[in-house]
């Protein structure tokens, strides 16, 4: 590089008192990171689709393939018989969620490892807004990618209530806020980027299988009573009834108690994981500390 | 302990004011009870060999890590009490490449624009403007990921200017570059303290990128070892050059062993 000329005043220093940061400067810090995450998720191209196409195969064809074998009562809250891919889309919404919760943790350790995430945490807004509007950035990609499934789905011919896709909106909202405070949690646990199949296994699968996604509970407690224990333990089941009774207009309050509750359980660990004094810190003691 | 006041009047703020910090990574004490000042508009060279504690310190600086004992002043604001206040006035390159490669130079830009609450025809301006200053324009809108290491880290530099900061740091900022650039950056930056008065704090472990009007603060193995004028600093020591200096202060006593430089 040649030394540039300086053309001018290129950067003016700030004063020593400035102006606190108001409204405005945190919607437009909002503004920036879910733009960001959302400009990522478009040059991302793959993970879209593979993100549309999980949810579809098990649609297309698992649900085709268990709806003789898997009858489901009529429970609430349904008030007729519905096909098996009526029952299980709840639970593919959910796991959309989920699987994109916890890729938007992938990312946060793919930034930290990259440097990335550096930028974000040096910023002089309060490190919880930061966290938040990550968390929403991640919110608002999964609830497109919802969309876009239900999209199909009604093409598919399975379909809800035309209002009931307005109705899902604040449930998926608050089940994606859950999801992803919980995969930012885990985030900050991740010392690299391979320990991550290990969230694969331990977090993913055991929370969508242990859940009302794919059976009703009622099936889960009559085969185990242990598992319907376990069931109950686990917030995606939760989240799950949560857009299922969305989906008719209804609000579920236990459920709506448990995602809320949990959203914030997670999110105050994110935050408290993602302090300057514990999580970066415990991390960089554990490598050794190469300075 | 000791406390080396690099430069400027007695009573004037300083840009960045270490107290008595220490860190340590469990047993490992990665900072000794470090204490330096640096004045507004002055470009001092932080010098240590790898391992000296420069990159803990920048840490400790930018407040990613938590400064637990003494403290760190940006402007007079304490770095733990008021970290938002004291960033708003830091610019950071870290010695890691922090751009999204997945996003256009404006992109990366405006994203960063906007963590500082900058936004719309205001951002737009100063990224425009910024981008002539490192020598980029016409380039906002190519992948971050198409673009060489030296003009990756001249993009870092426009970015860690956007907000306006009063104090640049800098960690390594030249690692892995070839000369030209080398010297390209260390001028824009040398020229933006002198135009627009924003102190500089630039870490490095080449000796030849201090120059005698430069103020220097010596690390070796977590300690403080010389900081001040580079011309005090060589004669407190009773060296010729800042290169035999820094050679003679970052030999390592134990077993009598010495290390090079670079």
């Amino acid at each position: 590089m040649s030394a540039p000329a300086m053309p001018g005043k290129v950067a003016g220093i700030m004063p020593l008192r400035s102006e606190p940061f108001g409204l405005r400067h945190y919607l437009i810090c909002l503004k920036g990171v879910v733009l960001r995450e959302c400009l990522r998720f478009l040059h991302q191209r793959e993970r879209f689709i593979s993100s549309l196409v999980r949810p579809l195969v098990w649609l297309f064809i698992f649900a085709a393939g268990f709806r003789q074998v898997l009858g489901v009562s009529i429970i609430p809250p349904y008030k007729t018989y519905v096909l098996y891919e009526v029952y299980i889309t709840p639970g593919l919404c959910g796991m959309i969620l989920l699987f994109s919760g916890m890729q938007s943790s992938l990312s946060m350790v793919y930034d930290r490892e990259m440097g990335n995430m550096r930028i974000l945490l040096v910023s002089p807004f309060p490190r919880w807004f930061l966290l938040v509007s990550k968390m929403l950035a991640g919110v608002a990609v999964s609830i497109v990618q919802v969309y876009a499934f239900l999209i199909v789905a009604w093409l598919w011919g399975v379909k809800a209530p035309p209002l009931g896709y307005l109705y899902v909106l604040p449930a998926l909202f608050l089940s994606g806020m859950m999801l992803c405070a919980l995969g930012m949690l885990l985030s900050s646990l991740i010392k690299q980027l391979e320990n991550f199949a290990g969230i694969m296994n331990f977090v993913i699968f055991p929370g969508y299988f242990a859940s009302p996604a794919l059976y009703p509970l009622w099936r889960i407690q009559e085969a185990s009573p242990l598992l319907y224990k376990i069931c109950l333990c686990n917030p995606f089941t939760y989240a799950v009834e949560l857009i299922r009774f969305a989906f008719y207009g209804q609000i579920e309050w236990l459920s709506l108690g448990v995602v809320a509750g949990c959203t914030l359980l997670f999110l105050g660990g994110a935050i408290i994981a993602y302090d300057p004094s514990r999580g970066l810190v415990i991390r960089k003691q554990d490598m050794g500390g190469n300075a | 302990m000791q406390h080396m006041r690099t430069s400027g009047p007695g009573d004037e703020v300083a840009a960045l004011d270490v107290r008595a910090v220490s860190h340590s990574y469990g047993q490992k004490r990665a900072l000794n009870d470090v204490s330096f000042s640096i004045a507004p508009a002055t470009f001092t060279v932080l010098l240590g060999l790898n391992g000296a504690g420069k990159t803990t310190l920048f840490s400790l600086i930018s407040h990613l890590y938590d400064t637990r004992h003494g403290s760190i002043r940006i402007f007079s604001h304490d770095i733990r009490r008021a970290s938002g206040e004291a960033l708003r006035r830091v610019g950071i390159v870290f010695q890691a490449r922090t751009l999204d490669l997945d996003l256009s130079v404006y992109q990366n830009l405006s994203y960063h624009a906007s963590l500082h609450g900058i936004g719309g025809r205001e951002a737009r301006q100063r990224i425009a403007a910024l981008l002539e200053t490192v020598d980029m324009q016409g380039r906002q809108h190519d992948k971050a990921r198409s673009l060489s290491g030296g003009q990756m880290r001249r993009i870092e530099i426009a970015r860690a200017l956007l907000h306006r900061p009063s104090l640049l740091l800098l960690d390594e900022a030249t690692v892995g570059l070839d000369i030209e650039s080398r010297a390209g950056i260390l001028a824009t930056i040398r020229k933006l303290v002198q135009a627009e008065g924003i102190g500089v704090l630039w870490a490095t472990h080449l000796i030849d990128e201090v120059e005698d009007a430069d103020h220097v603060v010596i690390l070796r193995r977590g300690d403080l070892v010389a900081s001040g004028k580079v011309s005090d600093v060589i004669r407190a020591n009773g060296g010729s050059s800042i290169r035999e200096t820094f050679s003679k202060l970052s030999r390592v006593d134990a077993a009598g062993m010495t290390e090079t430089l670079p």
